[in-house]
């Protein structure tokens, strides 16, 4: 046990100093870093949010909303294949059908003539498609299912891995348009991950308005300019009724409550090529501007210069943002967005149509938000009490074990700079708790040392010598040192999986904390003893027996 | 270099714990069956990580806080039982709301209207919303990840000891997990999620105890085949005391440490450690140990456990 081969010696040291070298770069001064090499600049602590400040927010996607967007798709389709055939002017293979009504889940129809049943049956199989196959080649099934009821009704339902995969896509569309928002905003590396079937995590550390970024964030932000039939009147408003082919809309501008505009959108937020905000000369308040790409450019020319005079209507997310009259031809593709902005939701409007829309808005279910300068007190906090605790560990190992305390003390210092170290080389992420969790091992770390020093204690008392004594003072408490490990190690773990944020930064450091604090105690404070023991002429050891 | 040291702990003691194992029984007995009473009737201030609802930790800009001018203007905003007190500092007041009721959404704009109630004034130093999805998904991690600790605990203690033993070192956790609980029911501290990352250490900590003194129990059951088990238990755990002591010693400095300097954040997260680390010391000792002499133990150890890892050949 006592006896390490040259190499033993230099894995040891190696490991030791490889710490000490990861933690180093945490004492630069954040002025001085720029001089230093890129690697060494890495080589630091990755504060939490909430010791840097910045918001943490776990987002979900409406997908009640996304799924009755997909119902409707649904029932255009159906109508569409029980249209029939369009051959020439005339089409054949036409079902007569009432009640075709989207529910909650499913679309349902009813073949006027019973006996159509199994033709509207049929045509309504058409519509079922296989999904593509998953990355490990497993087929998931159809894009919808097709049934007959025993009442003589049709109903079609999207099938269950089709609603999976369109909630996955949209999620994952979502998670690029959030990382251009936020980016947009000025932020520097925010953290956007995917949590479960419809979540986001977005951590944005810095960032000292959180409401902007909330405001940002959620919005789904859909855009599409439609002609305006006509201003819906107080009954149309209330029962929402009109004729095929238009919709109406509630409205934020002053001049109408609702209007009925055309289904068939003149251009989309897809057309944007982009958006920003401004003040217009004409009225001196704020608006957004935008420029078209140079398809919707064309589009927008078209359909302006054929309804010169007509009002048109921007709609944002369903409402109505302001409906104004068509004054000439629009050919140069670019145009602005009155509304009642204020500057600062004039440049929300702006990021969000330039980063794209969301299939449907987002909901925050979690927002932990942490000043920055709160966040600066905890460190300052943190770092006093974890100076004060080492402090007061390294007085009483010392005054415990004399010389051997020596050891355990300088296996402490490094168990902690391999501790920091180890943190800084993998990225993980420091929080409060987490410092707590360093704290701790710092008492906890000792135990090991203490294990095997009580051991050497009780070899001495029982007359052996000092070489034996150590010897199977370490051996003995091998066993021991494992299992109690090896039982808080499995506690860390199950700290980590229950963990969310801050909870699991403890975790990630009680566990770092414990492998380095038995490599420290068991192998490099035997490597100082064996050193002590072989400059030691008495072979006698400094410790009350 | 001639420093030996201090023997803080007396060697050789010869502490009859085993005997004292009524008293202590009936002690934890009473203690847990109170923690238990409290626990139903009074319950645990949870913190919105469990019940949701918004917690705003705010500074004022210009000098001390006004209390009741806060507590005035957001209890005017009606949003059910609201929480106003100083905290830390006289400019700090932290504002509790409950969860509000309606979507997810509602606890978003109870946030804005609170931010400008208090406008410019106040500085938003913390704010934390939760709602009620994540506060429910939340208890239910918590309770699994306790739950799951103590089995996965269980088995680790069987397979490396005997049945025995997985069920004194048990017995010793859930009584330290209710004596936490019950002086956060009995003192009314914020029970958080953080708080429960503090009872999962305090398992690993007591069992980390509990393991060192059973380590020893098992030697010794292979070194002394003829001494009763009482004996050789109390010996067990006078050898092993100087252990239990300088590590308790040390980690409570630590934790002490961080306790008073480390903050108000997570004042209530080290509490419950410092707590646990001594229930889990003394239930190690009294609990975990006269355990097993309830329970019986396999008394011929050779050839088993321990023999894993080697051992030197000669003993004493």
């Amino acid at each position: 046990m006592l006896h390490f081969s040259r190499w033993k010696t230099f894995i040891v040291w190696g490991f030791a100093l490889l710490g000490v070298f990861c933690a180093a770069p945490n004492l630069i001064p954040e002025k001085d870093l720029a001089k230093y090499p890129q690697f060494v600049q890495n080589l630091r602590l990755n504060l939490g949010l909430d010791l840097r400040g910045g918001s943490h927010l776990l987002l979900q996607m409406d997908k009640d909303l996304l799924i009755e967007k997909q119902i409707k798709i649904l029932r255009g389709n159906v109508r569409t294949a029980l249209r029939g055939k369009r051959e020439g002017s005339a089409r054949t293979g036409a079902i007569r059908y009432r009640d075709l009504s989207a529910k909650k889940d499913r679309v349902e129809f009813k073949p006027s003539d019973p006996a159509d049943l199994e033709k509207a049956y049929q045509a309504a199989r058409t519509l079922i498609q296989p999904l593509p196959s998953t990355s490990f080649g497993t087929t998931p099934g159809n894009n919808v299912d097709v049934e007959k009821t025993a009442d003589g009704r049709i109903v079609v339902k999207p099938s269950e891995p089709a609603i999976t995969a369109k909630i996955s896509s949209s999620i994952d569309s979502a998670i690029e348009v959030v990382r251009r928002r936020v980016d947009a905003l000025g932020t520097t590396e925010p953290s956007i991950q995917r949590q479960g079937e419809d979540r986001i995590l977005l951590q944005v550390p810095g960032f000292d308005d959180p409401d902007k970024l909330k405001a940002v964030v959620k919005q789904a932000a859909v855009l599409s300019f439609h002609l305006v039939v006509r201003p819906a009147n107080a009954e149309e408003a209330a029962d929402g009724l009109t004729e095929p082919g238009t919709t109406i809309y509630p409205s934020k501008d002053q001049y109408s409550s609702h209007y009925i505009l055309e289904d068939e959108p003149l251009i989309t937020g897809a057309d944007l090529a982009n958006a920003r905000q401004e003040i217009s000369p004409q009225t001196s308040r704020p608006v957004v501007s935008f420029r078209l790409n140079s398809r919707g450019a064309v589009r927008f020319g078209d359909v302006t210069a054929a309804n010169v005079g007509r009002p048109f209507a921007i709609v944002l997310d369903g409402e109505v943002i302001s409906a104004p009259t068509i004054q000439e031809a629009i050919t140069g593709g670019s145009g602005q967005i009155s509304g009642n902005f204020t500057v600062s939701t004039a440049d929300d409007l702006a990021i969000l149509l330039r980063s794209g829309s969301l299939e449907a808005p987002l909901t925050i279910l979690e927002e932990r938000t942490v000043d920055a300068s709160l966040g600066a007190d905890s460190i300052a906090a943190g770092k006093l009490a974890a100076i004060i605790g080492l402090v007061g560990v390294v007085a009483f190992i010392l005054l415990a074990y004399g010389t051997f305390g020596l050891y355990a003390n300088i296996a402490l210092l490094i168990n902690i700079s391999m501790i920091i170290g180890a943190l800084s080389l993998l990225q993980a992420t420091l929080t409060l708790p987490g410092i707590a969790g360093i704290v701790l091992t710092m008492g906890m770390a000792v135990d090991a040392n203490v294990l095997i020093f009580e051991r050497i204690r009780e070899e001495l008392r029982a007359g052996k010598t000092a070489i034996s004594a150590i010897e199977s003072g370490y051996s003995r408490a091998l066993s021991t040192i494992l299992d109690a490990n090896i039982t808080t190690f499995l506690a860390a773990i199950i700290l980590f999986w229950l963990g969310s944020g801050p909870v699991s930064g403890f975790a990630v450091t009680l566990s770092i904390g414990i492998i380095t604090s038995v490599f420290t105690a068991f192998v490099l404070t035997r490597w100082l003893v064996a050193w002590w023991l072989r400059l030691q002429s008495s072979k006698t050891i400094d410790m009350p027996i | 270099m001639a420093f030996k040291g201090i023997n803080f702990v007396p060697r050789g003691t010869k502490i009859p714990f085993i005997s004292m194992r009524n008293i202590a029984f009936i002690l934890s007995g009473i203690a847990m069956i109170a923690s238990i009473a409290l626990f139903s009737t009074k319950g645990l201030n949870y913190g919105i990580d469990f019940i949701g609802g918004t917690s705003i930790e705010v500074r004022h800009k210009a000098g001390p806080a006004d209390i009741a001018d806060v507590r005035g203007k957001v209890g005017a905003l009606g949003f059910g039982d609201v929480q106003v007190q100083q905290f830390n500092d006289p400019r700090d007041v932290l504002v509790r709301i409950e969860l509000q009721s309606g979507d997810e959404e509602a606890n978003q704009k109870a946030l804005d209207k609170i931010k400008v109630t208090l406008g410019d004034a106040y500085e938003f130093r913390n704010t934390e919303v939760i709602g009620p999805t994540v506060s429910g998904e939340l208890t239910q991690a918590g309770i699994i990840a306790v739950i799951t600790a103590i089995i996965v605990v269980l088995i680790y203690i069987w397979l490396r000891f005997e049945w025995q033993f997985s069920l004194g070192a048990v017995v010793a956790l859930v009584h330290d997990i209710v004596l936490t609980i019950g002086i956060f029911s009995l003192l009314q501290l914020e029970f958080t999620l953080s708080i429960i990352a503090a009872l999962l250490t305090i398992v690993g900590y007591s069992l980390n105890d509990t393991v060192v003194v059973y380590d020893r129990v098992r030697e010794n059951l292979r070194k002394f085949k003829k001494m009763p088990l009482n004996e050789l238990l109390d010996v067990s755990i006078n050898e092993t005391l100087s252990r239990t002591i300088l590590t308790s010693v040390t980690t409570l400095i630590a934790l002490v440490s961080l306790f008073v300097f480390g903050g108000e954040v997570i004042r209530g997260f080290v509490f419950a450690m410092i707590w646990g680390v001594l229930v889990g010391t003394y239930s190690s000792i009294f609990i975990a140990s006269p355990v097993l002499l309830l329970v019986g133990v396999k008394r011929d150890w050779s050839g088993l456990g321990g023999a894993k890892f080697k051992e030197p050949s000669g003993t004493v």
